[in-house]
Parts: structure tokens; sequence; C-alpha cells
């Protein structure tokens, strides 16, 4: 039997032999760019937000050297050089006298009319700058052990401050490099702790609905409506002064995060209201799947990662509180090092004019805050991929 | 309008309540305020008179009543030891550090806030509407640009920061004042014309530190929400039937993306208070700022209990006025309480 039909035979037609399936219409997408799990979706769209993609990077790869920051310092943040004291950022010198890099021993000399040092670099006695060696105090890598292995040493005859030193003698970029720690991991933990009592107050409000809801929109019309940093001073003034400096991190970390979580139960309890009338968690409900599981497994992935991005979005003003307390000194005490415990060395106008680079704790502060509202704003923008 | 009022007046008056409550429990919270160390002092030195001394005191202060009683003393729900005096009745409590009535030492301090929050409100509204509206209607001109990145410093500078800049430049170039609220002829003098106008120009810098970050907050929701109107067909009919185009932008597109606009105060004032106790802080403003942060540090709890009650009161008149504002704007919300 051939293919073409008989061309004498009016009733005939023609038939393709190719397979035929019915559904086909049916089941072609019509965005076949939308074809992939959600996760991917969310990522293609999250890829073309370049400066998002930039931050997040950046952010990665700061918070993944936070357990290392002593091998990235030049000096233990503690240590004092009592020969150079307001030192400004000292300049290094690349492919000099054979070296990779070198800097010049400083000779300080004290101006005796406005009683500030000046530094004169020796420029005849080049030293170079060590990499990958020991020196100085050990510092700890990872919580785990003590090493005195660094990237960058100071040459053996002269210093190295490529950042400039403050009023004791300390090292501005080290000290920069450990604060980190504490700066950057306060905003995590408070974050944490708005994020857990925004989820489950705003998930009772938002579940349970009448008066636990009344109660709740209350509660976070009234925190809402409080100036956060009056109440944040009172709160750390009224930590024990015995309190050693890790408990009072955490304290702070508390404190930060107990004025912030009204904006996420808000949110938790919009999307809970607005979820529960979805057909899929009626369906559920109707094949008798318990609440929790409805909660869980139906209704908790549709919200999390919004909720996940605006936290993102919070981190920044808990990281500029933790600067503002340290800096008036009712947040963390030393011996610790935090970006705003340095710039209480920058209070006056005296810094700006005299020594600014005591300033400088300021420029990571606004990196980090900046890369986390673009990284914020570029993850809400990726979370809606069908839009 | 009427029945409106009457309830929004409502909510805050319980508000205020559960706020001072909260204020009340927080800075009774530190073990050991500056009272029962004095108390504390004289108990131990065990003379007869200081001993009696202690009892007094702590007659005096109430602070053999239960905490509940200390509250209600307090705000003067109670009689106290001298009957009912407490924030209500105007009796703002005792300095334990300064020895001198709560009210003597704030006094000047709280119209300088006042003062210095009410310019600043008014820049933000100032500034961020002009800026917003044309940052929405020349959308990805530079103007827009220079909006947006002014936003961002503003979020991401944190404000003592900028405070600093700003006044070592504004001192180079315009002269302007530094630090302070008033130059040091002027203190301690009665209000006169020329007084007010030196503290108007020491109010240049502090208002536009503590201004900036919601002033960007504000260009960017306005410019959003007139960025969506602009798309909406009424605005095209109106410039297809030969209305000029400023008019077609500020009769009705305008009028409806102010209403978030104007709601939008309920977020800012909080921040702007908080800022404006930074700023003054950093900057020596005399304002309550860095009343407030001493009295914290010698847990002198009557000076900053009112302190705090005053800067919560500060933020939840202000969302009132927006509130009222709003609804004089926009009557859907007026009528919204009335189906319930």
């Amino acid at each position: 039997m051939s293919d073409r039909p008989d061309p004498r035979d009016r009733s005939a037609h023609y038939v393709s032999p190719e397979p035929y399936d019915p559904d086909e219409a049916l089941q072609r997408t019509d965005r076949p760019d939308l074809d992939a799990p959600a996760r991917v979706l969310i990522w293609r769209r999250f890829r073309q937000n370049r400066l998002a993609l930039i931050s997040g990077a950046y952010l990665l790869a700061i918070y993944l050297a936070l357990p290392f920051v002593g091998f990235f310092a030049t000096h233990h943040p503690a240590e004092r050089n009592a020969e150079a004291l307001f030192m400004p950022p000292q300049a290094v010198h690349f492919f000099r006298a054979g070296h990779l890099a070198v800097t010049y021993p400083m000779t300080a000399t004290l101006d005796m009319e406005t009683f500030t040092p000046v530094y004169v670099a020796d420029m005849n006695d080049p030293q170079p700058v060590r990499f990958f060696t020991r020196c100085g105090r050990p510092h700890r890598v990872m919580f785990l052990f003590q090493t005195d292995l660094r990237l960058v040493c100071p040459p053996e005859r002269a210093d190295l401050h490529i950042l400039g030193t403050d009023r004791l003698g300390r090292d501005i970029h080290s000290r920069i490099v450990h604060g980190a720690q504490l700066s950057l991991t306060v905003g995590l933990i408070g974050v944490a702790i708005s994020f857990a009592i925004g989820m489950v107050l705003g998930g009772l409000a938002g579940y349970f609905g009448g008066l636990v809801d009344n109660a709740v929109q209350r509660a976070i019309e009234i925190i809402r409506s409080l100036p956060e940093l009056p109440i944040w001073l009172a709160l750390s003034a009224a930590i024990p002064p015995a309190w050693g400096p890790v408990a009072v991190f955490f304290m702070i970390s508390a404190i930060l995060g107990l004025l912030d979580w009204p904006g996420l139960a808000r949110a938790v309890r919009s999307k809970f209201l607005a979820l529960r009338e979805e057909e899929y968690v009626r369906a559920a409900e109707l094949m008798g799947a318990s609440s929790g599981r409805i909660i869980g497994r139906h209704m908790m992935p549709n919200f999390t990662s919004h909720l996940v991005a605006s936290a993102t979005l919070s981190i920044p003003s808990m990281i500029l509180g933790e600067t503002a307390l340290s800096l008036l000194g009712l947040g963390l005490r030393p011996p610790a090092v935090s970006w705003g415990l340095m710039l209480n060395d920058a209070l006056d106008l005296t810094a700006v004019e005299v020594y600014p680079w005591l300033l400088l704790p300021m420029l990571p502060v606004f990196m980090v805050v900046l890369a986390f509202s673009f990284f914020g704003d570029g993850l809400r923008d990726a979370l809606d991929p069908y839009s | 309008m009427l029945g409106y009022f009457v309830r929004r007046v409502w909510t805050m008056i319980w508000t205020l309540a559960v706020v001072s409550v909260l204020v009340f429990i927080i800075v009774n919270l530190p073990p050991g305020d500056i009272l029962s160390n004095q108390i504390a002092q004289l108990r131990a030195s065990g003379e007869a008179a200081s001993v009696a001394r202690a009892e007094f005191l702590m007659r005096e202060f109430a602070l053999d009543r239960p905490m509940w009683q200390q509250y209600l003393i307090w705000v003067g729900f109670w009689p106290g030891p001298h009957g009912f005096s407490g924030l209500l009745q105007g009796d703002l409590g005792w300095s334990f550090e300064l020895n001198r009535p709560v009210s003597a030492i704030v006094g000047e301090a709280l119209w300088l806030t006042l003062a210095l929050n009410f310019f600043t409100v008014l820049f933000v509204y100032l500034v961020a509407l002009p800026l917003g509206a044309v940052a929405a209607v020349k959308a990805n001109s530079w103007i827009d640009y220079l909006a947006t990145f002014i936003g961002y410093v503003g979020l991401a500078t944190p404000n003592f920061l900028l405070a600093l800049i700003l006044y070592h430049y504004g001192a180079h170039w315009f002269g302007l004042p530094v630090g302070g609220m008033m130059s040091a002829d002027f203190l301690d003098k009665p209000l006169s014309l020329a007084k007010l106008g030196d503290i108007l120009l020491h109010l240049i810098v502090p208002v536009i530190v503590i201004g900036t970050a919601g002033m960007a907050g504000m260009v960017r929701r306005l410019r959003a929400n007139l960025l969506d109107e602009l798309g909406k067909p009424y605005v095209t009919t109106a410039l297809a039937k030969g209305s000029p185009s400023g008019r077609a932008v500020v009769r009705y597109p305008l009028r409806m993306a102010l209403n978030p606009f104007v709601a939008d105060i309920g977020n800012l004032l909080p921040s702007l208070v908080s800022g404006s106790v930074l700023v003054s802080l950093v900057m020596g403003l005399q304002t309550i700022g860095p009343i407030l942060l001493s009295a914290l540090r010698s847990q002198d709890y009557f000076l900053s209990g009112f302190i705090l009650m005053f800067v919560s009161l500060l933020t939840l008149v202000g969302m009132l006025i927006s509130d009222l504002l709003l609804a004089w704007l926009d009557p859907r919300i007026r009528y919204s309480g009335r189906a319930r």
C-alpha cells in the first residue's frame, strides 16, 4: 500500500504516516522558556541583574573569609606599635629594588605647632614586604587552632600600615578585617531572631485569625511606632557591665532583632491570609491533610523565599544599628573589635580634619550595606519568575 | 470625619498607655539604679541619720511599694507620697544624678527637639515631592539617576558620617556654623528674632543629614506610584484632548500618587526621631539626645523614662496627624470604619 492515495479514488485523502498524539497540543507549553523547576527560573532571572549578582558574589566571598580573617590581616588587632601613633596610610611601592613590593622605614617627628606626628620616609632604605610567612602574634583560624601564618607580613626593618594606625598605634587594616567578624555576624543573628519571632507571631495571627490576629496586629503597630534607636540604647544600657564580650555580643544581636520583627510578621500574616484561600490548600484539606502538613508542605514553600528576600533587606539596618550603638559606647565593648567601635575614635571633627583615615571603617560598612540592598532587591525581583 | 477623628485619637491614647508600660519596664531593667545605689550606701554607713535618710528616700520615691504601684504612681493614676503627681499631672519626676527636677533639665531641649524634627519633616516633603515627581515624569533621565544615587547614598551612609562631612564642607564653602544648635552668645538668652535666625542657620546641616535617608525612600516610592498612574489610560486621554502636559500630570495622577506619600510618614517618623537622637549625640546639638544617653548611662530612670515617653509621643502624634491628613485627602479611609 503506497502512501499516496489513488488519484482516481475521490473519497481517499492523504494521511501522514508520522506518529500522532492527540494530546500533544495540550501538553505543549506556551512558554518553553518557563518549563523548568522554579529554582532554575529564579536563578536565570537573578543572573540577569548584574549588580545583584556581583553583590551576592561579594557577600559570599566576605562571609566565607570570616573564619580566616587573621590570615588576611598584617597584624594582630590588639598589637600596638608605639613608634607609629596616628600614622597615615603608608605607601607601598611595587617592583622596586628587585622586590615585588617594598616599604620605607618611617621616622616620626612631632610638629610642635599642631602637636600632630609627622612621618617622613627614608627613601634610601627599601625594605621588602614579606608574603605568605609567619609573623606577629598568633591568630585563631576557624575557632580551632592558632597559627601565625599570614598572607602579607610587614618587612623586617620597616612598618606596613597600609591603612594607617589609630590613636594607640594599632593597624587599621588589620582591625577592619578582624572587626568584620562581629560586625557582619551581628546582622545575621539579629535577623535570625527577628525571623523566628516574625514567623511564629505572623503565622499564629494569619492562621488563627480573630482575637490572636487582633492582638498581634496591635503589637505590630505599637512596635512600629517606637523610635528604634532610643529603645535600642535603653535596652543596651540594661546589659550588666560585668558581662563578657561574647555575651554582650549576643545580647546586642538579640536587641537589634527584637524591634525588627513587625515587618516580617506582617508579611507572613498577609501571605497566610492570601494562601489560605488558594485551591491547592482547599484540595489538601479535602484530602485530609493535617494543618501542620498544610502549613509545612504546601504554604511555607510558597512564601519562605519572599521572607528570605525581605530578611536580606533588613540586615543592613542591623549592621548600621550595631555601628551606631558601639559608636555611642553602649554596644560592643573593647577588647572586642568591630567597625562601630573603631569609629568611636573618629567621633569628632578633628578626625575629619587631621586624621581622616580613622574614618576608613566607614568604607566596609558602606559597601556591605549597599551590597545587601542590591542583593536583596535582586532576590526579591527574581523570586517571582512567572511575572 | 468626627467619628474617624475620635476613633483615631482613642487608638493613640491606648497605644501610648501600652508604650508607657514598655518604657517603664525597659528603664527599670538594669539591676541597681542610681537611687538604690545611694540608698545602699546610706544604709551601709550604718549611722542613724543616714539610715533614716535612706528610709525617707525609699518612701519619697515609692520604692517600698510593688512594681505595678510604682508604675501607676509614675504615670499619675495612683496616689504617691505626694498625692496624684505623675506624668499626667505634669510632674516629670526627679533626676537623681543632677539633683534637679526633670522638667528643669529637659525644658529647652524639648522645644529644640520638636523644632529639629519639624524642620526635618518639612525638608523631606519639600524636597521629596518635586524630586519624586520629576524623577517619574522624566524616568531614566539624569535627574532620575541622580535621585536614585542620592537614595543609595542616604541608605548606606551612617548619619553621623554624613554629618561630619557636611559640617566640614559646609563650614569650608558656605561658612555654615559647626555643631550645636545656636551660637554660644545666645545660650540661656530669651528667645529673640536674632536667636531664632541663629538657630535656623544651625539647623541646616542636621536637617539635611537626618532627612536624607527618609527623603530618598520617599522619592523612590513617589516615583513608583506616579509611574503606575502615568501609564493609565486617563492620562493618555487627557494628553490626547490637548491638555498641557504639566496639568495632565499634576491634576490627577499626582493627586492619586500623593496618598501613599502622606501615609508614609508612619514609616518615616520613627526613623527620623532615631536619626535626630543619633545626630544630636554626635554633633552636640542641645536636644534631648545627649540627655538621654547620659541618663541611660547613669541609670537615672525618671529622666530616661520621660525622654523615651516623649520621643514615643512625638512619633505617635506625628502618625496621628498623617492619618488625619490622609483621611481628609481620601474619603475611602474616612468611611472604612463604618462598615464594621
